[in-house]
């Protein structure tokens, strides 16, 4: 074991490298590329074995990946934006081929307008897709996640694709202290995969992901995909509880964060949620009973959990980092389904937009945001979804505009 | 030729589906110690849950990435080979089959990606000349003058057949041929010859469509051949930076004699006859081997 300042990128890469993934089909794009560098670096030197290809896009790379993870190899991929979405057909057929492999999104906001700073519009994109779901807030927790992604992946009772997320920038470009565990404990704690019966050999024909001709058996496979993904949420602590015994880290499916007393809870994912466990460090400093929930897992939903750690309370606020364009919030949706119907369930579940593109969501906002909770929950109304943004920002923007506005006219009189 | 018939019979190809014809074939040749990989086209209902007609294997991808996948599989292969995870015997060879849809328009980059890359594989295109399992609207490999269900005006397609023999040539693969199941010793002689190959290798079958070109299935053979005689289908292969024709019509047929055949053509004929569009095909067929007779 050593200790390293790794970015977000390194640890993946790290994470790979250490899961010993024999395939690494390949497309760059900002800001995942320094992990495909970091692979291919490794590989070329010979300090890692495997092999990488550079598909010549992301769909064929997601292609290459799931007929190889078909095939009987240990897979990892990673990609961004654009790319998955660009990918995003192969996305949902990989995982109808139960083909197991790690993908690695480094979350950046979707065109148009085209940028490169993150929100999880791109990786919430693949939500139903069946590939399962890790979001990491810290380095930290991207090298561990990868690890536990490929035990959650190539279980036999689960063999589906999981995509592990970090934010793009906040993470992938922000060195972290990174414990980089050593390859025999790895060893230990991840077996080489084991395909089974599923993968191509002469002497054993194969067909895989055949056409179906009617909706019974079309369902059939679908529910069974569905079923698989379900056990996951089992597998997944099992795992997590051998990777703490093992690691010393314990990663739950959801992470609660001075939740035992609080009245009210902040609910985010990924690295923006730092910002809110340091917001609520600074709440309880100004003696509110605040806490944060975190949930690490997102496919399979764990539902159950996100009960257990929500019921009885005053108020929640769902602080999502992604817009369902003309509905609102993804997750405060996935939340209220969760929480519906619920005996003692919070009264109040209110939603909030904020981060998108990489804005910055400021300590006095979640200040504003419980004031907002307790406002409602002494009101019991539950307040309109509100999109985060300041007054400075619109000033800003309109500048931005002013400023092109004269211009364009200035260059309409030259020459 | 192989007495033994590999591919299992009572599949739900059309009667008379040119493009099956050349599969068989094909496979007889070929042998099974292969994985189909297959992209979104009539074909993909031959292996339709829980049926194949297939001794090999396969594997269905989507219609744009069938080459990605080949790549996925062989890479996959070599290093289970590589690390002693697979004995040499388990290995197969990587076949990519689509339909020309596939071939010339929304696959065309994976290909160019896979042949670029050196994969090691083979893709047997079979060219119905339109998007036939959506009941043939035309596509890059649709040839001036034919009615699709997207071409109805009086003259046909306005367009020209797409040259992929020659786009995946540019590639400079190892090897690249055109077939039609109508000669069959032509298409087991390039796949022999192919086998033996190590590299892309690839194959384009024309594939006279009984529904899509509107004929009798029983007349599949004979339009097949037809269109070797009128020089419109060229038998050719490239090899070591070569091109060769490996069935040279000396006297061709006047292309009429293969137009008439078929209900694609109709317009060309009736109500009255479009001799300027006629002439402009047969046009095209002189020109092509006035340009080949260098060969």
């Amino acid at each position: 074991m050593t200790r390293q300042l790794l970015t977000g990128n390194g640890a993946a890469a790290w994470g790979a490298r250490l899961a010993e993934a024999d395939y690494v089909p390949a497309f760059p794009i900002t800001p995942q590329t320094e992990i495909i560098e970091a692979l291919g670096g490794w590989i070329d030197r010979g300090e890692m074995g495997g092999r990488m290809v550079t598909l010549e896009s992301e769909h064929s790379m997601i292609t290459a990946a799931g007929a190889a993870a078909a095939t009987g190899v240990r897979v990892f991929s990673a990609t961004s934006s654009q790319g998955l979405l660009y990918a995003m057909e192969m996305i949902y057929t990989v995982a109808g081929w139960r083909a197991p492999f790690v993908l690695v999104n480094v979350s950046r906001g979707l065109s148009a307008p085209i940028t490169l700073e993150p929100d999880h519009n791109d990786v919430l994109a693949a939500r139903d897709s069946g590939c399962l779901q890790i979001h990491c807030s810290t380095c930290q927790e991207v090298l561990d996640s990868v690890l536990i992604a490929y035990r959650l992946a190539e279980h036999p009772r689960v063999r589906l694709p999981a995509i592990v997320n970090l934010d793009g920038f906040y993470l992938s470009f922000t060195r972290e202290p990174v414990e980089i565990p050593g390859v025999a404990a790895v060893r230990g704690f991840l077996p080489p995969f084991d395909a089974e019966n599923v993968r191509f050999r002469a002497s054993v024909p194969e067909s895989q992901a055949v056409a179906v001709l009617s909706g019974g058996a079309y369902s059939y496979f679908r529910y069974e995909t569905h079923l698989a993904a379900l056990e996951a949420l089992r597998v997944y602590d099992a795992v997590a509880q051998e990777f703490a015994a093992r690691f010393g880290r314990h990663h739950p499916a959801v992470d609660a964060y001075r939740c035992d007393d609080a009245e009210y809870v902040l609910v985010m994912i990924g690295s923006f949620a730092t910002k809110a466990r340091d917001a609520v460090g600074r709440l309880r400093e100004a003696g509110w009973q605040v806490g944060l929930l975190r949930p690490r897992l997102l496919r399979p939903f764990p539902a159950q959990a996100i009960r257990a750690a929500l019921v009885g309370r005053r108020a929640v606020a769902v602080i999502d980092q992604n817009l369902s364009v003309g509905k609102g919030g993804i997750l405060h949706a996935e939340l209220a389904s969760a929480l519906y119907g619920v005996a003692d369930a919070p009264p109040i579940l209110a939603s909030f937009i904020g981060g998108l593109g990489g804005r910055d969501i400021a300590p006095e906002e979640f200040f504003e945001i419980v004031r907002v909770l307790r406002a409602a929950s002494d009101s019991g109304e539950t307040p309109p979804p509100r999109l985060l943004f300041t007054a400075d920002e619109l000033c800003e923007t309109r500048k931005l505009q002013a400023i092109a506005h004269v211009e364009r006219h200035e260059l309409g009189n030259g020459p | 030729m192989p007495s033994v018939h590999l591919l299992g019979t009572g599949t739900p190809m059309c009667a008379g589906c040119g493009g099956l014809e050349a599969l068989h074939e094909f496979y007889d040749q070929f042998g099974a110690k292969s994985v189909f990989v297959n992209a979104a086209g009539c074909m993909t209902l031959l292996a339709a849950y829980p049926f194949t007609p297939f001794r090999g294997s396969w594997l269905y991808t989507a219609m744009a990435s069938a080459p990605a996948g080949a790549q996925g599989v062989r890479d996959a292969l070599d290093i289970l080979a590589a690390t002693g995870r697979m004995p040499p015997e388990d290995d197969l060879d990587v076949v990519v089959l689509t339909g020309d849809g596939a071939a010339c328009g929304i696959g065309l980059s994976a290909t160019s990606g896979a042949i670029e890359r050196g994969l090691d594989f083979v893709y047997l295109c079979y060219d119905n000349e339109g998007y036939g399992n959506t009941g043939q609207q035309y596509s890059g490999a649709t040839p001036h003058g034919a009615r699709t269900a997207t071409s109805l005006g009086p003259h046909g397609f306005p367009g020209e057949k797409k040259p992929l023999f020659d786009i995946w040539v540019a590639h400079r693969p190892v090897y690249v041929a055109t077939v039609i199941g109508a000669e069959p010793l032509d298409l087991a002689r390039k796949v022999e010859r192919m086998k033996g190959l190590k590299g892309p290798r690839l194959i384009i079958a024309l594939s006279p469509c009984p529904t899509g070109w509107d004929f009798d299935p029983r007349e599949t053979v004979q339009i097949g051949q037809l269109a070797v005689k009128t020089g419109i289908w060229p038998l050719k292969e490239y090899v070591d930076g070569k091109v060769t024709h490996t069935k040279v019509p000396r006297e061709r047929l006047p292309i009429e004699e293969y137009l008439k055949r078929q209900g694609r053509f109709a317009h060309l004929f009736a109500p009255q006859r479009d001799d300027a569009s006629i002439r402009g095909i047969q046009a095209r067929v002189d020109a092509y081997w006035e340009s080949a007779s260098g060969d």
